[in-house]
């Protein structure tokens, strides 16, 4: 906590705004400056009709950039999104998609973690004791939540237990019908996690989707035991899923007595924290990014340049501004309604995330 | 306006989840239906089993009773719904204002269901061929042959995807409970009435609310339900049918591709049969799977579709309070523009001929629907793309094919019309395996013998006939 007066809540986002035209500004000269850029965003500025280190002076100004175009992570060669101030360091890459075709790649360095300890700086000690042995039950193999989750934990002094599970086959029974074939695949991930649970590591935070997180429930409960009685405090999780009447459920009835913390994000901006969610605010989850390292957006569908009034619908724009990743105005597959900032996040915030609804009926979703 | 919550084994639970349902024509907002996310089932179906132990606890012969009880308080009764009640009268129009159907046609299926519980004893009578109910609680029995039959509940519970827009089909779950099995009821997102309608007269009749339960929702809901009842069956189109096709656990009712067969020994009299062939394709405006889609002859084909047509073709939309109201609306946004659309493109294909053209344009738009007019389309050969097809309102096509070719290139039919005499013919049909209901001689397709299974017996679904011993010197 700042020891400075406490401010109220125009000058907070007033100042956040500030900082982030700032960032916006540093993100620029790094990203498009010859001696630190990256050779796809270096090229792209040669043709572009202005200048992003002299022209691109505040976060509005990133409207001039024209849409994300997110085809553009897919295939190589994949060192051409590698900063050049970067080139000598290890290099990551974490993908998305990919059940058909070739899967969208982001490369990273060190923003994981990164994200992930300032993610850990808003869970409360009390349900994540630090030194705390976490589970990690979600996507396993090329994916950033994977490594970022055992960073978390191990942030916090822990040794995370992980079991395999692969999103893309979860994607190809549930597209070609095979419901038997799903089921066994989603015992098999949660028998593994029992085992996990049960041999005695005193495993005490988990992060888990909320199928899977339905599916251990159930399963336990089918053995006369819960979750909480597997020792779990807390848990972490995400997805658009997590609508209020999903968390009521699951806090009412799969999690009694554990606390639970819902994120949303994706690979390429990182993770967004939620407000408390409570029964007396109709469990109501609004999510903010970690501004000015990310930015989320609700825009009109019809305008994407223009955001939404707050409490209306729109489309969601995320904008990452990291030193390894510059995403100007993504698009992304989800809509949501626009939340005012508060104290703790003085920027704008979305509501009631859930699938883009003129691509839901094309979306399957699996284990996120 | 209606708030009408989730219930779980009889429970009602209030969702933050609400779907609104409102009428069709002037947007009035008429109930909140909560929504049931499928986590609820996952936990709920823990408990199935206590559906049948409650159901055991009473003796068949009485929950037949209860059926009998419950089918008056269903035609007649003032009966909670939510917060609040519904009369008859209300939900005949509040079924009409949610899924197009005209009022009189909601009225006429209330009546079928009414009838089908009223006779619960006569259908089990029929659905068991005579099998002791007995049996079927104890598992094993005497059937009066001397040998111990034995039929073995295949689930506690019947799981029943439901559709929006056919109100016809909850006769098929009604005699479930008296066989003490249990309901999960996945309703249609436009016609909830029905399946809390008759919950409601079960539960006020004397049946165990712990036996029923009710899960408003989406798609992901139906699969929660398929996945996690033992036995389920479910409504959908041609891509459901396929997706199901083969699992024992699943019985699906899609597109019926119902027909008329008019065989050359007969077609020459084809005008003696043309009030079975408009009734076949018209009533219950055509939405029902036992609707002729298809009538099939040799000859004078040009000549049926134009007589068909003539009878139809005229028919215009009416308002749905209207009591001589035939076709329903259509009152999800795009579907009639795109079902018309789709017939104008297939038509444009060598070989088929629009007859009601000429009575007027098929699609009738209005500010919140649209209707279908009832349209009759002439193929000239079996291999035209519109020559079996199903849409959900009166349409037909009138299709040209040698009678030797008819079986073969019929494909899948639910219910068949055979209009012949001659006895080679209907011995022929009679081994067509893909026939499902057989009519012999001039019947409407869409006459209902409701003593005779209608697309598999619910019997044979619910219960196996299996091999059990007993040592009778203990």
């Amino acid at each position: 906590m700042s020891d400075s007066p406490v401010l109220d809540l125009d000058q907070k986002v007033e100042e956040a705004r500030t900082a982030l035209d700032e960032h916006v500004r540093k993100t620029m000269e790094w990203h498009f400056n010859p001696d630190t850029g990256c050779p796809f965003w270096l090229d792209y500025a040669s043709k572009l009709p202005f200048n992003p280190r002299n022209d691109v002076q505040n976060f509005d100004d990133l409207k001039k950039f024209p849409p994300f175009e997110d085809d553009w992570l897919r295939g190589g060669p994949v060192r051409r999104w590698v900063p050049k101030a970067f080139a000598n360091e290890p290099i990551y890459v974490f993908e998305t998609g990919g059940t058909t075709g070739t899967p969208k790649s982001r490369v990273a360095i060190n923003d994981f973690r990164t994200d992930y300890e300032m993610f850990s700086e808003t869970l409360p000690d009390e349900f994540f004791p630090p030194g705390s042995n976490w589970l990690m039950l979600g996507p396993s193999g090329p994916r950033r939540l994977r490594l970022a989750v055992e960073h978390l934990c191990q942030h916090r002094g822990g040794v995370c237990f992980c079991v395999d599970l692969d999103p893309r086959w979860v994607i190809k029974l549930i597209k070609k019908g095979q419901m038997d074939q799903l089921e066994a695949y989603k015992k098999h991930i949660v028998d593994q996690a029992i085992t996990v649970l049960e041999a005695g590591h005193d495993v005490k935070c988990m992060f888990t989707t909320p199928k899977l997180l339905e599916s251990l429930a159930n399963a336990l409960a089918d053995r006369g035991s819960s979750i909480g009685e597997m020792g779990i405090q807390g848990i972490f999780s995400g997805g658009t899923e997590f609508t209020p009447q999903w968390t009521r459920f699951a806090m009412e009835e799969l999690i009694e007595g554990v606390y639970m913390t819902p994120t949303y994000g994706n690979t390429l901006m990182g993770l967004a924290c939620s407000r408390p969610v409570t029964a007396e605010d109709g469990y109501k989850i609004s999510y903010y990014a970690p501004q000015p390292r990310a930015t989320i957006e609700v825009v009109s569908f019809e305008d994407t340049n223009q955001c939404v009034d707050y409490g209306a619908t729109g489309r969601v724009k995320l904008t990452t501004l990291t030193q390894e990743l510059f995403v100007p105005g993504f698009l992304e597959r989800d809509e949501g309604e626009r939340e005012a900032p508060y104290e703790k996040y003085p920027w704008d915030g979305i509501s009631g995330v859930r699938p883009y609804h003129e691509l839901a009926q094309s979306t399957t979703v699996g284990v996120y | 306006m209606l708030n009408i919550p989730v219930l779980r084994w009889g429970k009602p639970y209030e969702s933050l989840e609400a779907d609104e349902v409102s009428h069709f024509i002037t947007g009035e907002p008429l109930a909140r239906v909560g929504q049931a996310n499928p986590g609820l089932l996952g936990r709920d179906i823990r408990k199935v089993k206590q559906a049948r132990e409650a159901l055991k606890k009473i003796p068949t012969s009485d929950l037949v009773q209860m059926m009998k009880k419950a089918a008056d308080l269903y035609l007649n009764g003032t009966l909670p719904l939510g917060d609040g009640v519904q009369s008859p009268d209300d939900f005949a129009r509040m079924q009409s204002a949610t899924t197009g159907l005209p009022e009189v046609m909601c009225r006429g299926n209330m009546e079928k269901n009414h009838f089908v519980l009223s006779n619960m004893d006569q259908m089990l009578e029929a659905l068991t061929r005579g099998l002791p109910l007995s049996i079927l609680t104890q598992g094993y029995g005497e059937e009066g042959r001397g040998v111990t039959v034995s039929y073995q509940v295949q689930s506690p519970a019947l799981g029943m995807v439901l559709p929006s827009n056919s109100p016809g089909v909850h006769t098929l779950w009604l005699p479930v409970i008296p066989m003490q099995v249990g309901l999960i009821l996945k309703p249609g997102p436009q016609e909830p009435w029905t399946p809390y309608r008759m919950a409601t007269a079960f539960f006020e009749a004397g049946v165990p609310r712990e036996a029923i339960s009710i899960y408003p929702g989406g798609a992901d809901m139906g699969a929660e339900v398929v996945s996690r009842c033992r036995r389920t069956m479910i409504f959908g189109g041609a891509p459901t049918v396929e997706r199901y096709a083969g699992d024992p656990r699943v019985q699906v009712h899609g597109p019926g591709f119902s027909k008329i067969m008019l065989a050359d020994d007969l077609v020459d009299r084809w005008e003696d049969y043309i009030d079975i062939m408009v009734d076949s394709v018209f009533l219950n405006s055509g939405r029902g799977c036992i609707n002729c889609s298809g009538i099939w002859a040799s000859r004078h084909t040009k000549e049926i579709a134009a007589a068909v047509a003539e009878r139809i073709g005229p028919v215009e939309p009416k308002d749905p309070s209207d009591p001589d109201a035939q076709i329903a609306a259509f009152t999800v946004p795009g579907v009639p523009q795109a079902i018309s659309q789709q017939i104008d493109a297939l038509v444009q294909t060598p070989g088929a001929e629009d007859m009601t053209a000429r009575y007027g344009a098929r699609l009738v738009e209005m500010e919140r629907c649209g209707y279908l007019r009832p349209t009759v389309i002439h193929c000239d050969a079996p291999d035209h793309p519109l020559a079996n097809t199903e849409y959900m309102f009166p349409f037909v096509s009138v299709v040209k094919c040698p009678q030797d070719q008819m079986i073969e290139k019929m494909g899948p039919t639910l219910v068949l019309s055979a209009i012949t005499d001659d006895q080679a013919l209907r011995e022929q049909l009679i081994e067509t395996t893909g026939i499902d209901r057989l009519n012999l001689g001039a019947m409407p397709t869409i006459k209902m013998n409701w003593l005779q299974p209608h697309e598999g017996n619910i019997v044979d679904f619910l219960f196996r006939a299996r091999a059990l011993q007993i040592d009778e010197k203990k």
